[in-house]
């Protein structure tokens, strides 16, 4: 049984490996560490805004709102450092109070009112990005020396790679919600929940806490790659990360983790996210393919994987049926 | 028939008006239309005219909806036919014959998406999110990246043109309705869909062919979403891959809830679902009349997504089910309603 779950894990890292080997071999420059610390500064923002979208997902449900929260987060941020002169530190905290409050309401919502989670998180969606125009229309450009301060912080590997900040701050979430997934009972919730969530409720799962706390996680760690988005482009602009939700959805996707629900790993998610920024740094190095063939290859993708989540799906019933039928004959 | 009709939209209708009577408050002049050039003009036939893509979409997605379903490619499949009819008026067509390509690609897209979902049992937000994230990829790889212009008389006519005096894109989405409509409630199609929607296995045993019927729909889907890429792409008079119909499949979502259909699938109303798209299309444009910001435009949608999804959750209809039951004279009229237990009685 653990070696069917596991195994979309096992080949989303084989993909990633084969891709990152294949692309060496033509461009042998792409080995180098620059290329891999830039994979991790780009992708950042995405990374960690999928590992809330896992959560969301191993639940069984959905968030549409994440790309809004991320502009609304980036908006919210230049407009009270332009506006204000409260410290960036107190200015994020007060962005991860609003965006976690605002997951967590929707996740009340989804669960008191028994709405599906598309259509609620759709909502939030058109309300986080109507409050990030109503906030400033145009880019917001951020200039704090604090914000000066981060971005210089980084430390470079030999070969030139620069790992900064945001890429750290990426792994440390992963690891974080690796930790929070599979070592804490509301980890375990979520699973339970996501494998379904009337057998987790007869087992005295708390639904309501585990819903909200769920949609609060997503909503928060949009939040936080709204702030690394900032720290990113440094400005803040509402029409910002459109389409963001799509991607963290296909790396999770692309990652191994069912849709369904239930069943999936954080560190799928993370191979996903590199299987999507190699294809981007593919076609930059390539330099003759142009930019919309990311989006078709990330849609062949998706329905490969997809595909092969449906495979494994019947060669698990058909193996337990083969094994009921063998029992019942002896 | 007729009245049972009626009644099911009358919320709808009564919404309508309202948004409409609100129009007219910020601007006098809304209800006016005049015949000018041989074309009418006003806001009102604006309204509708506007609407044109959000209720052609309005009508696939319902039925797709009815089925327990959900078509996220129709805006990529609208970038995708405007491509296509596009790059064949260029090449040399007649435009009858970009139209039909145009359909024929919305048609294969659909099917995709219906073997998807009928053969290979994917759920429908998955299987249409594919082709939605691969959709505007292919698109533009069909104008090359650029916005393709054309300056075919007959294809742009179909966006901008006029028929008896009114613009095409009306007519269009009136006959497709009707046609759609027709089709589903004269014969016995519209009852299967709804009982596919409601349980597809016993749907299954009762004999119903439940994957021919959701391809069927998917399918339909497809094809409503390439006319309305073609009117979109005819109305700029050029395909742009980028943003035709962008975010379009949320109006049309949208426009299929306000329209009082449950995303559960099961019962539906295609004319409820196009009074939903031209209540958008209405708030869209009391916004535009009253001078607000714009920007005020996603806020007042999601809040009237939110309003409505707090009138149709079943917990709140059930309180609200409760409380008229024990009011009196309508439980003559109604079964008894269960025991009511401690706790719904706090909640009522």
């Amino acid at each position: 049984m653990s070696q069917s779950t596991k195994l979309p894990l096992y080949i989303t890292l084989a993909t990633f490996v084969l891709a990152f080997v294949l692309c060496a071999a033509q461009y042998p420059a792409m080995a180098s560490t620059r290329v891999v610390a830039n994979l991790l500064t780009d992708n950042a923002f995405l990374g960690i805004t999928a590992v809330g979208m896992t959560f969301v997902i191993l639940s069984g449900g959905i968030d549409l709102s994440v790309g809004s929260v991320i502009a609304f987060t980036g908006v919210f941020l230049a407009v009270i450092l332009r506006d204000t002169s409260i410290h960036p530190l107190v200015a994020f905290a007060l962005v991860l109070l609003i965006t976690t409050g605002f997951g967590a309401a929707m996740g009340g919502i989804i669960h008191y009112l028994e709405m599906p989670p598309f259509i609620v998180t759709l909502a939030g969606m058109f309300l986080m990005r109507g409050l990030a125009y109503v906030l400033s229309t145009e880019s917001v450009p951020i200039t704090h020396e604090f914000y000066d301060w981060l971005q210089s912080l980084y430390w470079k590997a030999p070969g030139g790679g620069r790992f900064r900040l945001t890429g750290a701050l990426m792994l440390l979430t992963y690891v974080a919600a690796m930790i929070v997934l599979h070592r804490t009972r509301f980890g375990q919730n979520v699973y339970a929940i996501g494998g379904s969530a009337q057998t987790a409720q007869l087992m005295g799962v708390p639904r309501a806490r585990t819903t909200i706390g769920i949609y609060a996680v997503s909503g928060g760690l949009a939040g936080l790659a709204g702030i690394v988005y900032t720290l990113y482009t440094s400005a803040g602009y509402s029409l910002a990360t459109v389409g963001v939700e799509l991607d963290a959805i296909a790396a999770v996707v692309i990652g191994g983790t069912l849709l369904s629900g239930g069943s999936g790993f954080v560190a799928g998610t993370f191979f996903g996210i590199l299987i999507m920024g190699l294809i981007q740094t593919y076609i930059v190095f390539d330099g003759t393919l142009s930019s919309w063939w990311t989006k078709i290859v990330i849609g062949g993708l998706l329905f490969a994987f997809i595909m092969l989540q449906k495979g494994l799906g019947w060669a698990t019933t058909a193996r337990i049926r083969l094994l009921t039928a063998s029992d019942a004959r002896s | 028939m007729m009245k049972s009709t009626l009644k099911r939209v009358m919320p709808q209708i009564i919404i309508l008006a309202l948004v409409l009577a609100a129009n007219f408050l910020v601007f006098r002049g809304f209800f006016h239309v005049e015949f000018q050039h041989g074309r009418l003009f006003g806001n009102l036939i604006d309204v509708l005219n506007r609407g044109a893509p959000t209720a052609l979409l309005a009508t696939g997605m319902t039925l797709v909806i009815a089925t327990r379903g959900i078509d996220l490619s129709v805006g990529a499949v609208m970038a995708i036919a405007g491509a296509v009819a596009a790059s064949a008026v260029v090449g040399g067509a007649h435009w009858t014959l970009a139209v039909l390509l145009a359909l024929a690609a919305g048609a294969a897209c659909g099917l995709w998406n219906g073997v998807l979902v009928a053969i290979f049992r994917i759920q429908p937000i998955v299987a249409t999110l594919v082709l939605m994230v691969a959709g505007r990829g292919i698109g533009q790889l069909l104008t090359e990246g650029a916005i393709l212009t054309f300056n075919d008389p007959g294809l742009i006519r179909l966006g901008a043109g006029t028929i008896a005096a009114v613009p095409t894109p009306i007519w269009i989405w009136i006959a497709v309705a009707c046609v759609v409509g027709l089709v589903i409630r004269r014969s016995a199609l519209g009852l299967l869909i709804e009982a596919v929607g409601i349980n597809q296995t016993s749907s299954r045993l009762a004999g119903i062919n439940a994957r021919v019927l959701l391809i069927a729909v998917y399918l339909v889907s497809g094809l409503c979403a390439a006319l309305a890429g073609v009117i979109v792409a005819a109305d700029i008079k050029g395909a742009d891959a980028n943003n035709a119909g962008l975010w379009m499949e949320l109006d049309a979502i949208l426009a299929v809830v306000i329209g009082g259909n449950s995303l559960l699938g099961g019962r539906f109303s295609i004319t409820a679902s196009l009074l939903g798209a031209l209540i958008i299309q209405g708030v869209n444009s009391l916004i535009l009349l009253s001078g607000m910001p714009v920007e005020f435009n996603l806020v007042i949608k999601a809040l009237i997504i939110i309003a409505i999804l707090v009138i149709q959750s079943p917990r709140v209809r059930h309180s609200l089910y409760l409380l008229r039951a024990s009011t009196g004279p309508v439980l003559r009229e109604r079964p008894k309603p269960a025991p009511r237990t401690p706790q719904e009685e706090g909640q009522s």
